[in-house]
């Protein structure tokens, strides 16, 4: 069971790139340094964007036996980063650099029932872990919901392969998952994956919570990518250090403050630690919690907010400032 | 056409059942720390009596959980900051916050309580399949009793396995017990499967050495004369040695399978890779007659205890003497066709986990688990 955040960078060779969807691109690369693909893996990438040097994860969605060919998914949402275009704009003999498999989200054997839930791009993360349990005589259904048909990818392979475990949810089929429905129907001793917009991981995490589930059965991935609101500008300001900067759409708050000079503390980069909290002195506007690292509770006092994902929204008609304290 | 290599180091195989403990080790009161085939376990039970093997390092800063608190029915507390994980390694709570950080577990491996051992499985889980776990039925089987304890070898795996697939070594190691010249003398027979080895050796109308005198004289009081003695040794891949012995009375049909006019004792040996220089050598001397004696039990037990200490000491001595002479091969003699054979099927199972033979170095070994 690879469970690994040893990182080890190595080079690798795009050796096909076409769209699934209009918003979801296949990436397949031939990476220098093969080695196990394990179930629920990701890769981080490095890119240049806007002239800066940056990195960004990718779940595998499947690989070779050998581990010599992977594959990719990359999504393009209005509020991307600018690291989806730079990888859109990738062509076979294309070079970059990319880290061996990493592993956040193993999928651990042993449970009595597993239930996968998708959403949107969230599927890339599950493909694997659908084979694998169904290579291993698993007793495991998916849910896959998404807008609209055109926009899901990976649908005719997953019905190919899972048939009657796989319950697509489409919105514009008025077939949307209704997640109260789904908590209940989930029998106790299951294990439950999520990889999805935040909304998804946080609706299902609010039904179980609510319900008493054991918080050990629930297991979510993010890369703190996805949010409430669409990204929009607006200024952050330190007063005790008088740092004031902008932070624009496709960029994170934790990425303008330290472009401003301020001395960020954090680790994760994706939500999940909290290491990079900041306390709210004062708001105008809206806070889009993105992390996984607060409870409703604490999101709810908006307070406090992790600035590598999270983000401000602005009142009706006006702009958005946030000033806060760093740790 | 495959040469064995006969590395003086060889590595272990991770897909394998191995025996982490003995069953009455794991418990709820204290929680057993132990390494096997490298890997660092935390080992304890649930309320309900189910063996848990989890990695003995915290999620967050890696302290050892094996010196941590059982909490409910199946949590296990960290001694450092209180993170609680489930039997699964799956994280219940975390200090100091509403929320657990998704990725945060601990890897829990597969065991199996039988044959009166807790085994684990270090390897890929997905293949872990408890059938797998070598045939040690004498441990439980009604027809026979016995005991047995736990060495802690300083030594390579390997070289415990060479010693119990070669018993001419009981002339020379254990003169006072088991040894004779015959053992030397008589010729033996090997055979082997793609998982198994047998080595067969027959010594016809031999005086009983000591501790075969005592056993005959246990179920049949008063006995003098003459023995058919016998050794079938029979390996399991990947460490898992159980030796069929005994002695009848001579010329009473014992080699044609009339054992009646003799005792049969199976010593029962499992070896535990730790490291590379070191394992843990459990073993069990079970007999077929007196089953009601626990007199007979205990002695045999401290007088396989005695023999087994010779073991132990050539062991150490050998290692230290590999080495002490890092310039220096091992060469192989005929009566090593046993222990060849051993090292060929691990070798292969190495090979097919992508693996060399070699132990990889000892820092960085294994950063990807
Ligand atoms: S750096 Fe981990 S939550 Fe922001
Ligand atoms: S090391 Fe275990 S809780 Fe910190
Ligand atoms: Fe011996």
């Amino acid at each position: 069971m690879a469970v690994s955040r040893t990182e080890v960078w190595q080079g690798g060779t795009v050796v096909a790139s076409r769209a699934l969807t209009p918003e979801i691109r296949r990436i397949e690369i031939e990476v220098d340094d093969p080695g196990p693909v394990d179930p629920g893996v990701h890769v981080d990438v490095r890119l240049t964007i806007a002239g800066e040097r940056d990195r960004r994860s990718y779940s595998i969605v499947d690989a070779t036996d050998d581990g010599r060919r992977i594959a990719l998914s990359v999504y393009t949402s209005p509020a991307s980063r600018g690291g989806a275009a730079v990888m859109n704009a990738l062509a076979p003999g294309d070079r970059l650099e990319l880290t061996r498999p990493l592993n956040d989200f193993p999928l651990r054997p042993g449970a009595d029932r597993y239930v996968l839930i998708a959403g949107g791009v969230g599927i890339t993360a599950m493909v694997g872990m659908a084979a694998s349990l169904r290579a291993r005589g698993a007793d495991y259904r998916v849910l896959y919901a998404g807008r609209s048909r055109p926009l899901m990818a990976y649908v005719d392979d997953l019905q190919r392969i899972h048939g009657e475990r796989l319950s697509l949810h489409v919105r514009d089929e008025g077939t949307s998952l209704s997640i109260p429905a789904v908590v209940d129907g989930i029998p106790p001793g299951t294990e439950v994956y999520v990889c999805g917009p935040i909304r998804l991981m946080d609706a299902i995490r609010r039904e179980w919570m609510r319900r008493g589930r054991p918080v050990a059965d629930l297991r979510m991935e993010t890369f703190g990518n996805s949010g409430w609101f669409d990204a929009q500008e607006f200024t952050v300001r330190i007063p005790a250090t008088g740092i004031e900067a902008r932070v624009r759409p496709n960029q994170s708050m934790l990425e303008a403050l330290e472009a401003a000079g301020a001395d960020m503390m954090w680790d994760c980069r994706k939500g999940e630690c909290g290491l990079c909290e900041v306390r709210v002195l004062g708001l105008e506007g809206d806070i889009d919690h993105r992390d996984v690292f607060y409870s409703e509770r604490q999101k709810d006092a908006r307070s406090k907010m992790c600035c590598c994902v999270s983000r401000v929204v602005a009142p009706a008609g006006g702009s958005a400032v946030v000033e806060i304290v760093t740790s | 056409m495959q040469q064995t290599v006969t590395a003086k180091l060889l590595d272990h195989p991770r897909n394998a059942w191995y025996v982490a403990a003995w069953d009455h080790e794991v418990g709820r009161k204290k929680i057993l720390a132990r390494t096997v085939a490298g890997r660092p376990l935390a080992l304890y039970r649930t309320e309900d009596g189910r063996a848990v093997a989890l990695a003995d390092a915290c999620w967050h800063r890696l302290a050892p959980l094996s010196q941590g608190t059982l909490m409910g029915p199946e949590d296990i507390r960290c001694p450092y900051h209180g993170i609680t994980y489930d039997a699964r390694g799956r994280c219940t709570s975390m200090p100091a916050q509403e929320t657990i950080n998704p990725s945060a577990l601990v890897p829990s491996f597969p065991v199996v309580d039988r044959y009166r051992y807790v085994w684990v499985w270090v390897g890929d889980p997905a293949l872990a399949d408890p059938d797998l776990i070598p045939d040690m039925h004498q441990m439980t089987d009604a027809a026979w009793t016995g005991d047995g304890l736990t060495i802690h070898a300083p030594c390579n795996y390997q070289l415990i396995l060479d010693n119990l697939m070669d018993l001419t070594h009981e002339e020379f190691v254990h003169s006072s017990s088991i040894g004779q010249k015959e053992l030397s003398e008589s010729e033996f027979v090997t055979s082997h499967t793609d998982t198994t080895v047998t080595v067969e050796r027959w010594m016809h109308d031999i005086e009983a050495p000591p501790f075969w005198l005592k056993n005959m004289r246990d179920k049949f009081p008063g006995f003098s004369g003459r023995v058919d003695r016998w050794q079938i040794i029979h390996f399991e891949a990947p460490s898992t040695i159980c030796i069929d012995v005994g002695v009848a009375k001579a010329g009473t049909g014992a080699p044609e399978g009339d054992r009646s006019q003799g005792v049969n004792g199976y010593v029962m040996n499992t070896i535990t890779p730790e490291t590379a220089r070191s394992s843990h050598y459990f073993w069990s001397f079970q007999r077929n007659y007196r089953l009601d004696s626990q007199l007979i039990t205990t002695q045999l037990r401290d007088g396989v205890h005695g023999v087994f200490g010779e073991d132990e000491a050539m062991l150490s001595a050998q290692q230290a003497a590999i080495d002490a002479n890092p310039d220096y091969e091992f060469y192989s003699l005929n009566i090593d066709a046993g222990g060849m054979w051993v090292r060929r099927i691990l070798e292969r199972m190495l090979l097919a986990e992508g693996r060399d033979h070699a132990p990889a170095p000892r820092r960085g070994a294994q950063l990807v688990r």
